[in-house]
């Protein structure tokens, strides 16, 4: 997508410059240009300006100001989003939020940890481990996504079946509206008086309100993880093995597929071990007490076994299991090196639909003539279907757009959902119009408007304009592919 | 469309031609939280049903009306469960109520998960809003984030944006094996115990304290009960009693709740101290949420729950007409009115029963 015409505001800035400090303000086009896209590289728009603020007065100041001038803000974490969620407004300034990094407090007693927005995920779980807690969402860009981020996208990660997604492990957001005013949402109890704003705040995206500060729960690190790696002849069967783990009463800490173009993808690449010649191969980890994990893991295998699994592994040590989960983690950074480019999609469907969901992927990659190794999340029916393409090539790009919006709306058709845990952003937001009917758009314009009646907080993105929704299915806007390919992405 | 719905339909848009308040009830089980019920009743009770219900997708949806009850048997012969434990209040309370009034039970602080509160089950919804629209969120998957979470907006809502039409809810297998052990100890180690206790990998899914006795249950699988049991020590409760003190709780059928002193939840921190009260109280979910039977004057005990970081819900009993619920500030005040209006803009749906004058 191009760069629509950056539109000046010399009032605005001057403003701006007034109340940043040297440096935190960037408005040449060479100084912004690295920050016209995130995760999502196919669409890019450089803003007017870039703020990189280093106080919570600064952040009021630039929000007042941009409020006063009705200007679009548009906040930012680390930018490893892969749905464009924080790609910048022509009209707008980005709000750069990296440099708040610091992890205010860690509670033992109360398994609470304050931070600020720009922690690092992983950073969370390192400031608990002295006390033997952890922080649970582990979206795989967990070395370099923020807190900040993770709050505005909900993420998600291989472990939301058993620990939950964001929203369940955040317990208060303190921040902004977006005129300045401070709000808070949730708190250090269980529950706060009111309607439970903390509920629509995570997974907003940005458009609700600025994040200044997050109150995570902690929970204890399990004594031992043991994972099992499960062979099938037939991918149908992979699915249905899914299930019975299910039907029989077991929520496994993760549980995870790849289908056998997936796991010929990575093997080179990871050295996992895994079993080239089975059709597909499902990865189910118990964690708990040693004696917790023996009762689970023999019960595990036997509904495995009873499902049709060919071939059974228990990793016998900590290197082991990690080997294993080496393979599925490194699966984006795989296909980067397997192809000039490739397309991740996000779309959930009810878990017994995974087999017919494989089916018709095997007949759209015929159809559009690219390949589609499939590695996803089987215990909640997260796929993550990776669409190899020629990025040099504008057919393949386009072909590859196509499958994946295809994929998208045959997830809606399976009764899903098109995005899991990536968000919506820019990239999907053309797909909202299948999902959702006019009238419930509506209803998040209201919310939208509730928060910000201006709509000046990130617009123009995730709730498609009625206008716009007329328009799609006649032309289909962009999809992307992402950056950081070498990070570990589920 | 279906007549009990179209009834349903109805009846709002001439409620809002006539701008008549509306008061949505279920079976009433709960009429006597929040602030007073006003407006002329919106039956949703003959709206019922369970939609779709498939063990193996850990998913159950139902029409707002079907009872409680009904559903948890449903879930039970499958050997699921509402993880959230959820209290009736009576024995025809629906889905929709039990959605709307967003409370959770004894499982609400179960330790090494993070989930515990009915909106955190929430999946899905279909709401009927102020202009009788039927409007869609969420879904029924666990993993969904496309558009704004407005699903798990609607748990604890009390009807004030509109009518629960439909909720699917993510279920969990009922745990393999349960036990509860009981021990006596003041409040102070109590509280610290029960801290302590939540920070290790120990299958806590219930604690209680009252009058000097901790009663903590353990559920999960049979080896990590047995473990815990030898770690946490104290005297087991035969299961058939450990069943009924629990349901007890719940339920709020103990003698602890007997009587017409104004029942208060109190909702802190788990560490905060003591309330220090000279009342009659039990302590839930490992110290985050303190029964109090009292009727100390509501801005004292607000002002200590203030203190300690949380807010104060006369929750049953004593004079309604103040506002049982803790006021909110006043940039989530300005949130709440544009959320109203968006979703109810004549103002018909329960008015002022979450918030005064909303």
């Amino acid at each position: 997508m191009h760069n629509a015409v950056v539109v000046q505001h010399p009032e605005l800035i001057a403003a701006l410059r007034a109340v940043l400090p040297a440096g935190a303000l960037l408005v040449e086009p060479e100084d912004t240009q690295p920050w016209e896209c995130d995760g999502l590289t196919l669409i890019r728009q450089r803003p007017m300006a870039v703020v990189l603020p280093d106080t919570e007065d600064q952040v009021v100041q630039v929000l007042q100001l941009c409020h006063a001038y009705g200007v679009p803000v548009v906040p930012r974490g680390a930018g490893t989003g892969l749905a464009g969620s924080a790609m910048p407004n022509a009209q707008g300034v980005l709000l750069a939020m990296a440099r708040f990094n610091r992890v205010l407090s860690v509670d033992a007693l109360a398994r609470t940890a304050t931070v600020q927005p720009g922690v690092r995920n992983l950073a969370v779980s390192d400031a608990a481990a002295p006390y033997g807690l952890y922080y649970a969402p582990d979206p795989s860009s967990q070395i370099a996504c923020t807190i900040g981020g993770n709050v505005a996208e909900n993420s998600g990660g291989v472990h939301c079946l058993k620990y939950g997604l964001t929203l369940h492990n955040v317990m208060r957001v303190r921040g902004w509206l977006v005129d300045g005013t401070p709000i808070e949402f949730g708190g250090l109890a269980l529950d706060a008086p009111g309607l439970d704003l903390l509920a629509v705040m995570v997974g907003s995206e940005g458009m609700l309100a600025v994040i200044a500060e997050v109150t995570v729960r902690l929970v204890p690190k399990p004594q031992l993880a043991r994972c099992i790696m499960a062979s099938f002849a037939d991918v149908g069967q992979a699915g249905d093995a899914v299930a019975a783990l299910i039907a029989a009463g077991i929520i496994p800490a993760g549980l995870e597929m790849l289908d056998q173009a997936a796991s010929r993808l990575v093997e080179p690449f990871a050295n996992a071990g895994y079993d080239l010649d089975a059709a597909a191969v499902l990865l189910c980890e118990s964690d708990g007490t040693p004696a917790e994990v023996a009762e689970e893991i023999e019960r595990m295998c036997s509904v495995l076994r009873a499902a049709g699994a060919t071939r059974l592994q228990v990793s016998a040590d900590e290197t082991e299991r990690l080997r294993f989960w080496a393979g599925r983690k490194n699966a984006f950074p795989a296909a980067g090196r397997a192809a000039p480019a490739y397309y991740c999609t996000d779309g959930t469907i009810p878990r017994k639909h995974i087999g017919t969901m494989l089916k018709a992927i095997a007949a759209m990659e015929l159809r559009f003539g690219l390949a589609c190794p499939n590695v996803f999340h089987a215990g909640d029916g997260n796929l993550h279907p990776l669409v190899l393409f020629d990025d040099s090539d504008p057919d393949s790009v386009a072909r590859a757009e196509a499958f994946g919006a295809e994929i998208l709306e045959e997830s809606v058709r399976l009764g899903g959902t098109i995005t899991g845990e990536h968000g919506v952003g820019m990239e999907k937001i053309n797909q909202m119009c299948s999902q959702f009917d006019a009238d419930s758009l509506e209803a998040f314009r209201g919310v939208k408007r509730a928060f910000d009646p201006a709509c000046t907080l990130n617009p123009g993105k995730v709730v498609p304009s009625l206008h716009r929704c007329a328009e799609y299915g006649r032309q289909r806007v962009s999809a992307g592919r992402v950056a950081f390919p070498e990070l570990p992405r589920f | 469309m279906d007549t009990a719905l179209q009834s349903l339909v109805d009846q709002v848009q001439a409620a809002v031609a006539s701008h008549t308040p509306l008061c949505i009830r279920g079976s009433g089980s709960k009429d006597f939280y929040g602030n007073l019920p006003q407006g002329q009743v919106l039956d949703v009770r003959h709206w019922q049903g369970i939609v779709d219900y498939d063990p193996s997708e850990l998913v159950i949806t139902a029409r707002a009306g079907t009872p409680l009850a009904l559903l948890e048997t449903m879930l039970s012969e499958q050997d699921q469960m509402l993880a959230f434990e959820p209290p009736h209040f009576g024995p025809a309370a629906t889905v929709g109520g039990c959605v709307a009034a967003g409370l959770a039970g004894p499982r609400r602080a179960s330790a090494g998960t993070t989930q515990g509160a009915v909106r955190d089950f929430v999946l899905g919804t279909r709401l009927l809003d102020g202009r009788a629209r039927q409007l869609r969120f969420g879904g029924t998957v666990i993993k969904n984030v496309a558009g704004y979470d407005v699903s798990r907006l609607l748990a604890g809502s009390l009807g004030i944006l509109g009518v629960i039409l439909e909720v699917s809810l993510k279920v969990l297998p009922r745990p393999r094996a349960e036990l509860t052990l009981q021990q006596d100890c003041d409040e102070t180690t109590a509280l610290l115990r029960c801290n302590q206790w939540g920070g290790q990998p120990l299958p806590l899914s219930a604690t209680h304290w009252h009058n000097g006795l901790l009663s903590v249950r353990l559920a999960g699988a049979e080896a990590a009960v047995r473990e815990a049991a030898g770690t946490l020590g104290g005297q087991p409760l035969p299961a058939a009693n450990a069943a009924q003190f629990w349901t007890a709780l719940r339920e709020q059928s103990s003698h602890f709740f007997a009587g017409d002193l104004p029942l208060w939840r109190v909702s802190v921190p788990s560490t905060a101290a003591a309330l220090g009260f000279d009342a009659w109280q039990c302590i839930e979910w490992g110290g985050a949420q303190r029964w109090l039977r009292s009727d100390l004057p509501a801005a004292q005990l607000r002002a200590r729950a203030n203190q300690l970081g949380g807010h104060a819900t006369l929750f049953r009993g004593g004079d309604r007409s103040a506002g049982v619920f803790t006021p909110v500030s006043s940039a989530v005040l300005r949130v709440h009115r544009g959320l109203k209006a968006e979703f109810d803009p004549a103002g018909i749906f329960n008015p002022g029963r979450l918030i005064q004058g909303l």
